[in-house]
């Protein structure tokens, strides 16, 4: 079966397998073209030249925030640009959570979370004296409605949890979690980095309160990301970054900012970048999303049923949602594996992949990670597949 | 099977699987380091005991991947009885090797010498490193 896809990724090379596009994905020509046209024929800055150039960028920053607002049923108010998930989540925590949570307040979240989704929301409730409470996983490590309904209670205030775990590659079900969340009044903030690339999401349907997601897992360009907020919290939050751009009136003793989305986006935003992601979007919504997700679900299953057969390796999320296989050779740090699939040109990823508290929750320390996507075939599937077993026996021979 | 060979040497395998000078004393005297490779997990402690500028002892506590721990368990024989100025050498000397720099050949780094393969994995290069280097810091600290 011929992908169709591959000879838009100039990144592909015969040599190497690529596996690892949840930590980045590569970029399709069409996105670079638009990121050179940015930085060959314009270079200027947006919103403030009143001559052409500068009105061409600004058209094309503020058509990208039209057509990524579009992309997940927002309004161009409600999507703010930031430099990542990251700083997407940091946002929120650190306006919205340090003005909105008290001592006894609790956030629930999970294990499962990236620590972008994580690590704001402890710092929120160390400062605070707030409850952080954990949904206790299934037995495979899901985050389910019923255990969310046990851990949910009227002083809850926020809800931080991931749309896809980065790690197990899980699903969380999240349409009922903002449902309950809002019965009790609590807000979502979603974790979208590892969603966005394989589902449609409308934020309107789902009445999710925050959702933040990045360029760099979606085919776009790094250092671009996306907080979509309800317009009405939107408006309560502080920006946190205060500088050129985001004002109003600059006086000596009071100054006023601009109304959201700007307020948030201080000092010169990379516009290259905001262009580059809306490119890619417009690639995926070409493809359409729900053609790659069946498209990678395929190849997850076909690689996961023959992975599975392999003696000497356990694989930690069996029946993955998306295409993210989470495994370890048996008594093999997988640091030492990792070297193994990187001499044989195979790139997966070892390590907690900024989760520690999933491989804690596992009882590892490490694991190896191959995750999948448009651009990869079966002929890589089988690279893989072959490269473990091989990997098997080599460390076997060695004596581990 | 080409480069991965170099790397996993029978020293570092035989290392691995029966390591020596491991777990801590922690008793009066000793200096202690630890050093954390968050990105890959390795956690490695070193202490030494240092008496009329010989190494007296070298221990190492710690997990993580076969050329991390074996890396702490070749440290701790080499060093053992070894005069200060000595030992602080050839860990220069082993640190340079591994990272590829120029280095004083003519050193004997006795069985650390194997870690050279490392050379052609510059992932791997901290795994072999931090144990050498928490070895030095424990040094620093007997002034």
């Amino acid at each position: 079966m011929k992908n169709i896809w591959r000879q838009d990724f100039p990144q592909i090379n015969s040599e190497s397998v690529y596996l690892d596009t949840a930590a980045m994905s590569f970029k399709p020509q069409a996105v670079i073209d638009e990121v050179n046209h940015y930085y060959h024929d314009l270079s200027v800055n947006v919103h403030r030249g009143m001559y052409q150039e500068s009105l061409e960028a600004s058209k094309l920053y503020e058509e990208a925030r039209a057509k990524i607002a579009a992309f997940i049923n927002a309004s161009v108010e409600e999507t703010v640009f930031t430099r990542g998930t990251t700083s997407s989540i940091n946002l929120v925590a650190s306006s919205y959570g340090l003005e909105m949570i008290g001592s006894g307040d609790e956030i629930i979240t999970s294990e499962l979370e990236h620590h972008s989704s994580f690590l704001p929301w402890q710092m929120v409730a160390k400062k605070k004296h707030a409850v952080l409470k954990f949904i206790p996983l299934s037995i495979e490590g899901r985050i389910t409605v019923e255990n969310f309904r046990k851990t949910i209670t009227a002083k809850t205030k926020v809800v931080a949890l991931t749309y896809v775990s980065n790690v197990m590659g899980y699903i969380t079900p999240i349409q009922e979690i903002i449902e309950i969340a809002h019965e009790y009044g609590a807000v979502v903030v979603l974790d979208g980095a590892q969603a966005v690339q394989h589902m449609a999401i409308d934020v309107k349907a789902l009445d999710v309160d925050f959702l933040a997601f990045s360029g760099h897992k979606m085919l776009g360009p790094t250092g671009i990301g996306i907080l979509y907020g309800k317009k009405t919290l939107l408006d309560k939050m502080e920006p946190l970054e205060l500088g050129g751009d985001m004002n109003e009136d600059v006086e000596k003793d009071f100054s006023t900012w601009k109304v959201t989305p700007y307020k948030f986006e201080a000092g010169t935003m990379p516009v290259a970048s905001v262009i580059g992601m809306s490119k890619a979007i417009e690639y995926l919504q070409n493809i359409g999303l729900s053609n790659i997700d069946s498209m990678i679900r395929q190849l997850y299953k076909y690689t996961y049923a023959q992975l599975k057969k392999i003696p000497g390796i356990t694989i930690y999320n069996p029946d993955a949602d998306t295409g993210i296989i989470a495994f370890n050779l048996d008594n093999v740090p997988s640091h030492d594996a990792v070297s193994y699939f990187a001499d044989k040109r195979i790139c997966i990823r070892a390590g907690h992949h900024c989760a520690m508290l999933v491989t804690k929750w596992l009882g590892i320390p490490s694991c190896l990670r191959a995750s999948f996507y448009l651009y990869n075939t079966y002929e890589e599937a089988d690279k893989l597949i072959q490269t473990t077993k091989n990997a098997v026996q080599f460390f076997r021979e060695l004596g581990f | 099977m080409g480069q991965l060979d170099n790397l996993y040497r029978e020293v570092i395998m035989e290392h691995y699987k029966n390591p020596r000078n491991k777990g801590l004393v922690r008793t009066e005297g000793y200096k202690e380091f630890h050093i954390k490779n968050p990105s890959c997990g390795d956690d490695i402690t070193i202490e030494s005991l240092i008496e009329d500028s010989v190494v007296k002892a070298c221990h190492h506590q710690g997990s993580g991947c076969s050329i991390c721990c074996a890396s702490a368990s070749v440290l701790s024989e080499i060093m053992t009885g070894k005069k200060v100025a000595v030992a602080k050498n050839i860990a220069d000397n082993y640190l340079k090797m591994v990272r590829d720099e120029p280095y004083d050949d003519t050193i004997d780094l006795e069985e650390a010498e194997v870690f050279a393969g490392v050379r052609l994995f510059p992932a791997r290069i901290k795994c072999a490193s931090i144990a050498w280097q928490a070895f030095l810091e424990t040094i620093k600290q007997n002034g």
